[in-house]
């Protein structure tokens, strides 16, 4: 723990009850609804969710860069100025100069026809109107600090020269060119080598201390998280469902979903028999959501009927200062853990392979 | 590889080498574009043939006073319609001019009609199309409803109109191509737009602040470009197709300039007593004509392997 918790520190972003949709020919797809978090300077403020719980919209609705996304509430508030009211000249300022983006897939996100030293330098160029050779020499100063060896001439080189792990160092020496506030890291490591992640994460921290910024890491690993961020938020069908620091989120969770999360995966501490506990089901469709609690299909600890089907739970304060949860029943979670949820799932089983050794017929 | 090459009867088999070799580079990944794309253009032994008559054309353009024995206009009184001899190689027309200056001092006329009704194509085809593909909607259907009326009009009819209106010349036959010939090219901008603007670099270069036309043209118009030195190539040639064309029907440049198509319409009345006089300019818009094309194709294959 840091003596100074991030809280104290300037806010930088401000998501108040952003709602966001897509219009598509079988409906309206609810992709962000009522989301609010603050992001503050130095800190890494990780998003986890799987593919379709609206992780990525809700970042890249804070760039305004899906332009068929259509924003009915909240505002996003960016060192105070509520981004989605500015000119879109306005925006595009804070695009890369003060708000930047590290894409997933660094095979696809660099041009092809452009040497990697041009490509940053252009940063340089467009956001503080530096000349070609001064914008050069950046470039190599930021593959320099990225930790790419022979900078120089590398610099010179095309992205398919390049690795596909320094293709990744290059993105982020790209994004971080003109200094931001704010990165915004969109799955940096899934198109990498496990060895490779842990390299380009460690580069992303160092840069983050270097230039003071903060970070919204998205990501469906947990293992990154755990690692890297200060503060947690998970995502489920476009909404918050849980909410806290990393301590909190991974030792003392109080959402079904996210100790479903937490009890799908491997520890490094497993004795190796322990099982692996699944989330049954298939994520729910963003046009067609489960009434109430959008989780409760799939949700061990659903209490049906009851409220769990009938009403969509608020995000609540449920212990400490700032550990928030959407579960109706969240303060029965205090003290499940993963092991818990495991031992159950074990006794579970041996009760099935007693029921199908019996009954072979049934 | 190179030191043989022409000189063994097995052009199959030297064809295939270069492909052979393909592969390797490709793992190698090493080698620059540039050198990669000269490399398989020298294999096309049509493409280097068409790369070297563009070069002599161009020579020819070039040091046309040099090369040429007579003037343009100069007659030879008492040699009307005499076929090639020594004084006069491709012997002289109905007035005793000397039809192989003449012919010398049309590639002027060709090339600078071939290239700039090209340019102006180049740079119409281009805007509207990249306008079209990167914006999309209305503004897509809008330029590509202005096309589809382009593509309705028949060029001679238009060439007629404006020539009527400007007069005979050849920058009449450039307006008229140059504004003519850019739906192609529209086209195929506009489609590689739309391929290219959902890509994720695109996308990249959006989060990073850029502003739209430097996204449009530094971006993305330099990963289309490959269809559009294609197409242009060959679009001279057949614009010095379509410039002897118009010349033929009397719509292009009057009299004294020494166009070709205007040559080969002055000598298809005496064609039975003097075909010297049809088939020189001819044969130079032939080969001319033929050498663009023969570029376009190997610059394709040399630019896009995977299509060969």
């Amino acid at each position: 723990m840091t003596l100074t918790p991030p809280s104290t520190r300037e806010v930088l972003l401000s998501v108040r009850d952003l709602e966001a949709k897509f219009t598509t020919d079988d409906g309206i797809v609810r992709a962000v609804d009522g989301v609010s978090f603050d992001v503050h300077r130095g800190e890494v403020f990780a998003i986890v969710g799987e593919s379709g719980s609206g992780k990525s919209v809700t970042a890249m609705t804070i760039l305004g860069l899906i332009p068929t996304v259509e924003v009915d509430r909240g505002e996003i508030l960016w060192k105070g100025r509520d981004v989605l009211t500015l000119p879109e000249e306005e925006r595009r300022k804070i695009r890369g100069g003060e708000i930047a983006m590290i894409f997933q897939d660094p095979l696809t996100a660099l041009n092809p026809v452009h040497t990697v030293g041009r490509q940053i330098g252009e940063m340089a160029r467009v956001h503080e109107g530096l000349g070609k050779k001064a914008a050069m020499a950046r470039a190599v100063e930021m593959l320099d600090l990225v930790g790419i060896p022979e900078a120089k001439e590398r610099a010179k080189m095309y992205p398919h020269e390049y690795s596909g792990g320094m293709r990744q160092r290059a993105m982020i020496a790209m994004a971080i060119t003109c200094k931001p506030d704010l990165l915004i890291a969109d799955e940096p490591t899934t198109a990498l080598d496990v060895t490779v992640q842990a390299q380009v994460l460690e580069v992303l921290i160092g840069i983050k201390d270097e230039i003071d910024s903060g970070i919204i890491l998205i990501t469906h690993d947990l293992g990154v998280v755990a690692g890297l961020a200060d503060q947690v938020m998970v995502m489920y069908a476009g909404r918050q469902v849980e909410m806290g620091t990393t301590e909190e989120i991974f030792y003392e969770s109080r959402h079904p979903y996210t100790l479903g999360l937490l009890a799908s995966l491997p520890r490094l501490d497993d004795e190796g028999d322990e099982p692996l506990v699944p989330i049954t089901g298939a994520p729910p469709s963003l046009i067609n959501r489960p009434s109430g609690c959008a989780f409760h299909p799939r949700c061990r600890f659903a209490k049906l009927p009851g409220l769990c089907d009938t009403e969509v739970p608020a995000l609540r304060l449920v212990a400490g200062d700032a550990h928030r949860s959407a579960c109706h029943y969240a303060e029965t979670l205090e003290g499940v853990t993963v092991d818990t949820l495991r031992a159950e799932v074990d006794q579970a089983e041996l009760v099935a392979a007693d029921i199908d050794a019996g009954e072979p017929g049934a | 590889m190179t030191a043989h090459r022409g000189v063994g009867p097995s052009t199959e088999l030297e064809a295939m080498e270069p492909g052979g070799g393909d592969g390797l580079t490709d793992v190698a990944a090493a080698r620059p574009l540039r050198k990669d794309v000269w490399r398989r253009f020298k294999s096309n032994k049509l493409a280097v043939v068409g790369l070297g008559l563009v070069i002599i054309l161009v020579l020819t353009a070039v040091f046309a006073p040099l090369i040429a024995t007579h003037t343009i206009i100069e007659r030879d009184s008492g040699h009307f319609r005499e076929g090639p001899s020594g004084s006069h190689f491709f012997g002289t027309d109905t007035i005793g001019r000397d039809v192989f200056s003449r012919v010398v001092y049309g590639a002027r006329v060709s090339l600078k009609i071939g290239i700039s009704a090209t340019s102006i194509a180049l740079v119409i085809g281009l805007f509207l199309g990249a306008v079209a593909g990167f914006f999309g909607r209305a503004l897509d259907s809008l330029i590509m409803r202005i096309t589809d009326i382009f593509l309705a009009i028949p060029y001679i009819v238009l060439a007629v109109a404006i020539a009527s209106l400007l007069g005979r010349s050849e920058n009449t036959v450039i307006v008229v191509l140059g504004f003519t010939g850019w739906l192609g090219i529209c086209r195929i901008v506009r489609s590689s737009f739309l391929s290219l603007r959902q890509l994720e670099y695109v996308e990249a270069a959006t989060a990073l602040g850029y502003s739209k036309w430097r996204i449009m043209f530094r971006h993305i118009l330099p990963n289309a470009l490959q269809p559009i030195i294609v197409y242009g190539t060959i679009a001279v040639g057949s614009v010095i197709l379509s410039e002897a064309a118009l010349s033929f029907l009397g719509v292009g440049p009057v009299d004294p300039t020494p166009a070709w198509g205007l040559m080969v319409a002055d000598g298809k009345s005496v064609l039975a007593v003097a075909p010297h006089m049809l088939f020189f300019p001819g044969a130079a818009i032939f080969i001319t004509v033929l050498a663009f094309v023969f570029i376009g194709d190997g610059l394709r294959d040399a630019l896009d392997p995977k299509l060969k």
